[in-house]
């Protein structure tokens, strides 16, 4: 594992803005649902200490630029336009020649190798209209193998000091890879970065998985699969890739498993004489407790990140709908009302919406709702969307689409939650269930 | 010796499943991943034959969308099912639930078991023992005919019957 040393100050937790008072308009994008004008940035290429930095630094600014302008929130002024070329760090800024191109934000960087196969890159971000840095320089360093996560770093150090929010690029995926033809499909579990690249396959594909699930940390994933012969939970260790079975006493089917917030607890289904209700069990296997008891379906729960609620789907009402409980069981609320009915409904890192699947006049979508059921918006359509998962920043919503008829498959797509940005996202094989997990430390 | 022809059927079941890929009995035990069971050949007019079974009665019934409840002629099948079962006490089966895809998949699981559920308790009800049946659920993840229309839908919306050999576990 890469480890990353901050070498300057960090004083970005929250970082307030630099502002100056002939400023109107000060560099900022306020998500929210109304329409946004991509915001233009420049990003001229990191200058470079020697030939095999110079690499490096091409290839980490293209990875920058892909993480800001993949956001919809960002439009990059091509090089072909800058007025300046910078040649060096520390040069003074020629404001005027990137305010002549509009640009109104602007990353200078530079990369250079260090010892020991690592590199250390520093950059500063500008906020060009009124002629001042927005926030302190910083250096990252790390492997040259890990070269990409330094990108994603500085990416989600742009992002957050310009949206106010956390970013979310230094993160990954753990995700079902498929492949063969519908009606004998191989899957296998695999984890990638959160833009597609570095895929690494988990599980080879002799037993059918499903689902996977990222423990709040991002060291574990919990899974289902068909090894024993019947649907199980597994608990895998990313680190060494070696899993167990999770001790749910008995050889009953279970599944749709997820991580309580602090990691130590899984809430899932389990299935038994035909009847599939929702518990709870130490990661251990120890403290095994029924939450639901009805004859209904009841499934795919999803903790608050407060781990005082469950959110899940039952059919108790004659169709599926989501409800909401106390973490310990007990009476549960419906909150969906709208036409059609709701699945998988997972709750957001920010805990002020739930994400879920609608099925409504032969149509999947993926909508979020507040807690409460209320503001239900739709982001997507079409012939199969199902299982949504959020960005760590809560802010991106990514899903399953599937395709249509014999030659159907699904593909990962993401969305951000106005509905805007929707987007696909590269696998190399078809690919379903993702998971995105925690920003990585 | 009757041990011996099951054993060579099974034997011959596997030669068959692994040249046979557009087979009809795409729900087999290689594609499911079931290990031994799953296709046995012999002649569906021989009322003994695994493939009497299968193709002669039918190892299979149908459900109507988000539903488990048993037709008519689901529970006729499954009346003759049973029958068989109880004259050829040297198969066990695992009964595989199925949903199509129109559904989410966690969804699609729980009902795929209550599928395979309510013919378990069919065949019990009909004088099975119930250590020779057990059940699991695909989902939607094992889809035998693979349109995305009603015509395949209502195929896949299935439960399936799928002999072992052995008599059963306690």
């Amino acid at each position: 594992m890469m480890k990353l040393i901050r070498i300057l100050t960090m004083a970005l937790a929250m970082f307030g803005l630099v502002q100056t008072a002939s400023h109107a308009q000060p560099l900022r994008i306020v998500i929210d649902e109304g329409v946004i004008e991509p915001l233009p940035i420049a990003l001229p290429t990191f200058v470079a200490a020697g030939g095999e930095a110079a690499q490096y630094a091409a290839e980490i600014t293209r990875v920058i630029a892909a993480d800001l302008t993949g956001t919809g929130l960002f439009r990059e002024i091509p090089a072909s336009a800058h007025i300046s070329s910078v040649t060096s760090f520390d040069a003074p800024v020629a404001y005027a020649d990137w305010k002549a191109i509009n640009a109104q934000a602007l990353v200078i960087g530079a990369v250079e190798m260090a010892g020991g196969g690592n590199l250390v890159i520093k950059f500063r971000l500008f906020d060009v209209f009124s002629g001042a840095a927005l926030g302190e320089g910083l250096q990252f360093s790390g492997t040259v193998a890990g070269w990409r996560r330094i990108a994603h770093k500085v990416a989600d150090v742009v992002y957050s000091r310009i949206t106010g929010e956390g970013g979310y690029f230094d993160s990954r995926v753990v995700f079902v890879s498929e492949e063969g033809p519908k009606n004998a499909r191989q899957k296998r579990l695999a984890i990638m970065d959160y833009d597609g690249a570095n895929v690494q396959f988990l599980t080879d594909s002799s037993a059918l998985v499903l689902a996977p699930r990222f423990s709040p940390s991002g060291d574990r994933v919990l899974y289902t699969s068909y090894e024993s012969g019947r649907p199980q939970i597994y608990v895998l260790d990313v680190a060494s890739v070696s899993r167990v079975a999770l001790n749910t006493s008995g050889g009953n089917m279970t599944f749709a498993p997820r991580f309580s917030p602090d990691g130590q607890s899984v809430v899932f289904s389990l299935e038994q004489g035909g009847n599939t209700d929702v518990y709870t069990v130490g990661l251990d296997g120890s403290g095994m407790r029924r939450l639901t008891d009805a004859p209904s379906i009841e499934t795919a729960p999803s903790f608050s990140p407060d781990g005082s609620r469950i959110v899940f789907e039952s059919d108790r009402s004659g169709t599926q709908q989501l409800y909401v409980m106390p973490a310990s069981g007990g009476e549960a609320t419906r909150i969906s009302f709208g036409p059609g009915r709701y699945g998988t409904p997972v709750w957001s890192p920010r805990g002020d919406l739930i994400a879920f699947t609608k099925q409504n006049a032969g149509r999947f979508h993926i909508g979020v709702m507040r807690t409460d059921g209320s503001e239900e918006r739709l982001l997507t359509a079409s012939f199969l969307d199902e299982g949504p998962t959020w960005s760590p920043n809560g802010r991106v919503i990514m899903f399953t689409r599937e395709s249509q008829g014999e030659a159907g498959a699904p593909a990962l797509y993401s969305v951000d939650i106005s509905g805007r940005n929707l987007r696909r996202v590269a696998t190399p094989s078809a690919a379903s269930d993702p998971a995105w997990g925690p920003l990585q430390n | 010796m009757k041990h011996l022809t099951i054993a060579a059927m099974l034997i011959g079941a596997l030669a068959l499943s692994a040249c046979d890929r557009n087979s009809r009995f795409g729900d087999d035990a290689a594609t499911a991943g079931m290990g031994a069971g799953g296709i046995v050949p012999g002649s569906p007019s021989d009322p003994t034959s695994p493939a009497y079974f299968q193709q002669t009665i039918g190892d299979r019934v149908l459900f109507a969308v988000d539903q488990s409840t048993l037709s008519a002629e689901a529970q006729d099948v499954l009346a003759k099912q049973a029958a068989w079962l109880m004259e050829n006490p040297e198969y066990s089966a695992i009964v595989e639930g199925h949903a199509d895809e129109q559904g989410t998949r966690e969804y699609n699981l729980a009902l795929g078991a209550r599928r395979a559920s309510a013919v378990q308790s069919y065949l019990i009800d009909r004088g099975v023992a119930p250590n020779r049946l057990r059940t699991v659920s695909y989902g939607k993840e094992r889809p035998l005919a693979i349109c995305s229309d009603e015509s395949c839908y209502s195929q896949n919306r299935r439960a399936v019957t799928v002999l072992t050999a052995g008599a059963g576990t306690s």
